[in-house]
């Protein structure tokens, strides 16, 4: 069996199409873990033990259990409790919490690198702790880290296949429709390959640049 | 300056099979000619002729920067000149003669040439997963293809010279910078060469160590006939060591002189103000 | 049969093939990380450009799409392996390629006056990095390949949809067969959980020792 370039030639629209909705549940997901990441990071420093303990336990174990099986958790268990949403939202929702547990380890890196005079002077300004965070800590704390959460949606672009397995029909899920279609799995899964090496490795050299240019400030 | 005597007053004896077998006097040592060397747009050396007779001590000296450093790296082979050509007893270091082009040298002959020389270096460089005389064992085992038994005595001999015998079996975070020095000389000396380099070898201590290291390389020096080349920001001690010193400033030599004469009577200028400066500190 | 502990047994039969994916995926993936790592650092422009490409194109593409393509694409060319080493071969490749760059990072950050004076004892290239550069870069490897066993151990349950009866596929076969889909799956990621605990904790202790200035093993 040789690579058939007339059949390449002719599933490849239908791939390129369903890029679409790779980029969409990574675009969602990332917006999920950049903002809930933020949360759980400022929960996992809270001065109240019960709160940095339970955000602290909840890190940890997302981390060390897999994003396909957390996936397969949320598909199967979320209707059990009413809460039937479709595939592409559970994958993202699945993607946004698997990552958010990442970007809180990345965002409490950046926050404790503030000096500790920031937060005293803070306090001689009499601002209260929202207006610190907003004003004087997350200014400072995030600018730093802005080249490791680009690191993370690189990884989270190449974990989007996996939503295949709960039927949404992105870029992997539509290449093995397509090969059961026509028995041949050599050219959907070869062009899935090069379609993501033709976006992750340019994306992953400009976060490269971006670290350069952040190291250097 | 052939041969090496047995023990000095005051100093430690050093075991006559330790001391180098000297080539015949007279012989040159090292030698540079016309050797420039950049770092980037940095000229560190611009044409360095330098020639250093077997047995001799040169001490170089000159401010930061002033490319003191990079002669004794180039010596090493750490370093590869960008323009000019280094020997070592008449042959060439890291290159040979192809017809009349100089390539690279091959790996064995280059591992020849420079066997004949050692180093110490200003941060030690001790192998902090070995023991001290696991450091000093390593080059005789490993590079000379001794036993391990026969490096073993010999590593033990060295530490006693440098007096640390009693530190053979701990590792070098446990030591003092002094005392890592001192095990440095002695891995140093453990491959029995003809040409040692020194550079800068106090700069990294704490001011109440560096007589200890320098005392060790003062009983060598009286010790063996081993040619030193001594990189050293330590004016009284380059002028009770050295036979000759050369000044050496934006990575020219602009002053060679005997010892003797260049601390007390330099003739330029530069040497003067350099001098002046060193020693109203 | 209303204890979810019932459920154990052969949860736990899953949980073995995945500790037996994870460890011999891990010598796998040990391998490929040495021999990419330094050849990345060889002096041999073709060398170094093939480990390159090798670990972009791992890096690049998923772990996923690259078990799919060892699983359905390379039987076609007539490579032809059983599903289990197929799952083991794919992920410890993947891993590796991330291992590679651990390798490269530890071996450049050994201190540059290590390698002066290896040359000052004139050792050769190869005995200087068996003697002196290795046993201080494999120090520093350490930590991150912890993290990186437990990226493999999460990555096992990607074997699960080729066929390879692992935890989570475990998990999938009873779920049919009983229902009881909540207890299945918080068992399920449970034991994933306890799987990685103990590299969670050599990894933070080894980080410890490390950030002391200490090295692994030595009382000294």
């Amino acid at each position: 069996m040789t690579f058939d370039v007339d059949y390449a030639i002719r599933i490849l629209p239908t791939l390129l199409n369903a890029t679409v909705v790779t980029f969409q549940a990574t675009i969602w997901g990332m917006t999920f873990a950049v903002v809930g990441g933020l949360v759980l990071a400022i929960l996992r420093m809270s001065r109240f033990r019960p709160v940095s303990a339970t955000a602290g336990f909840y890190i940890e174990f997302i981390r060390s259990t897999p994003l396909l099986t957390q996936l397969f958790f949320l598909f199967y268990i979320l209707p059990l409790y009413g809460l039937a949403l479709s595939a592409f939202v559970t994958g993202v929702l699945a993607l946004g919490l698997h990552y958010s547990s990442y970007t809180a380890e990345v965002y409490r890196a950046g926050i404790t690198g503030v000096p500790r005079g920031q937060w005293e002077a803070a306090t001689t300004l009499n601002l209260g702790p929202l207006q610190t965070w907003r004003l004087i800590i997350l200014p400072q704390a995030i600018p730093p880290v802005i080249p490791a959460l680009g690191n993370y949606l690189v990884s989270m672009f190449k974990d989007t296949p996996l939503l295949a397995t709960i039927t949404v029909l992105e870029l992997l899920g539509t290449a093995l429709t397509e090969a059961g279609l026509s028995f041949r799995y050599l050219e959907p899964i070869t062009i899935v390959g090069a379609i993501f090496l033709a976006l992750s490795l340019p994306s992953a050299l400009l976060v490269r640049g971006l670290e350069r240019r952040f190291a250097t400030r | 300056m052939t041969g090496a005597r047995s023990s000095t007053p005051g100093g430690v004896p050093v075991p006559i099979d330790m001391a180098p077998t000297t080539a015949a006097a007279g012989v040159t040592a090292v030698r540079f000619r016309s050797v420039h060397k950049s770092f980037g747009a940095v000229r560190v050396l611009r044409g360095i002729d330098l020639e250093v007779p077997t047995g001799q001590r040169l001490a170089i000296i000159g401010p930061s920067g002033s490319g003191k450093t990079t002669i004794l790296r180039l010596a090493m082979t750490l370093e590869r000149p960008d323009s000019g050509t280094i020997e070592i007893e008449g042959e060439l270091l890291g290159q040979k003669r192809v017809g009349d082009r100089l390539v690279p040298d091959d790996e064995r002959h280059l591992r020849q040439v420079r066997g004949k020389i050692g180093m110490v270096f200003q941060h030690f460089n001790l192998f902090p997963h070995m023991t001290a005389l696991q450091n000093v064992m390593l080059g005789p085992v490993n590079a000379l293809g001794l036993t391990r038994a026969e490096a073993r005595t010999r590593g033990l001999e060295l530490l006693h010279v440098v007096g640390l015998e009693d530190k053979a079996d701990v590792h070098p975070r446990k030591l003092s910078g002094g005392q890592q020095q001192r095990v440095a000389i002695a891995r140093a000396l453990a491959m029995r060469p003809r040409i040692m380099l020194f550079d800068e070898v106090t700069s990294a201590l704490d001011p109440e160590l560096v007589g200890e290291v320098l005392t060790v390389i003062r009983n060598l020096a009286h010790e063996t006939a081993m040619t030193m080349l001594i990189v050293t920001h330590e004016m009284k001690f380059a002028a009770d060591i050295s036979d000759r010193v050369i000044f050496m400033d934006e990575g020219v030599i602009v002053e060679d002189a005997p010892s003797s004469v260049l601390f007390t009577n330099p003739a330029h200028e530069r040497t003067r103000a350099f001098l002046r400066a060193v020693l109203e500190r | 049969m209303s204890s979810p502990l019932d459920l154990l047994p052969q949860l736990l039969a899953g949980a073995a093939v995945t500790v037996q994916l994870t460890l011999l995926g891990a010598v796998v993936a040990a391998f490929f990380s040495l021999v990419a790592g330094l050849a990345r650092l060889s002096s041999n422009r073709a060398v170094r450009a093939i480990a390159a490409v090798y670990v972009e194109i791992f890096r690049g593409t998923s772990a996923i799409v690259q078990i799919f393509f060892f699983f359905y694409v390379l039987p076609i060319t007539g490579l032809s392996l059983p599903a289990f080493l197929t799952g083991v071969f794919a992920l410890g490749i993947n891993v590796g390629a991330y291992g590679s760059e651990v390798v490269r990072a530890a071996i450049l950050n050994v201190d540059r006056g290590q390698r002066d004076a290896a040359v000052a004892l004139n050792l050769t290239r190869a005995a200087t990095m068996r003697l002196v550069i290795l046993p201080q870069a494999l120090v520093a490897m350490l930590p991150p390949f912890g993290n990186l066993l437990i990226e493999l151990l999460k990555g096992t349950s990607l074997v699960s949809l080729i066929t390879i009866t692992e935890l989570t596929f475990a998990g999938k076969l009873l779920l049919r067969a009983e229902g009881r889909r909540d207890e299945i799956y918080v068992l399920v990621l449970l034991l994933y959980f306890v799987m990685a605990l103990p590299i969670t904790w050599s990894v933070r202790w080894a980080e410890r020792r490390l950030s002391r200035g200490l090295h692994l093993g030595r009382t000294g």
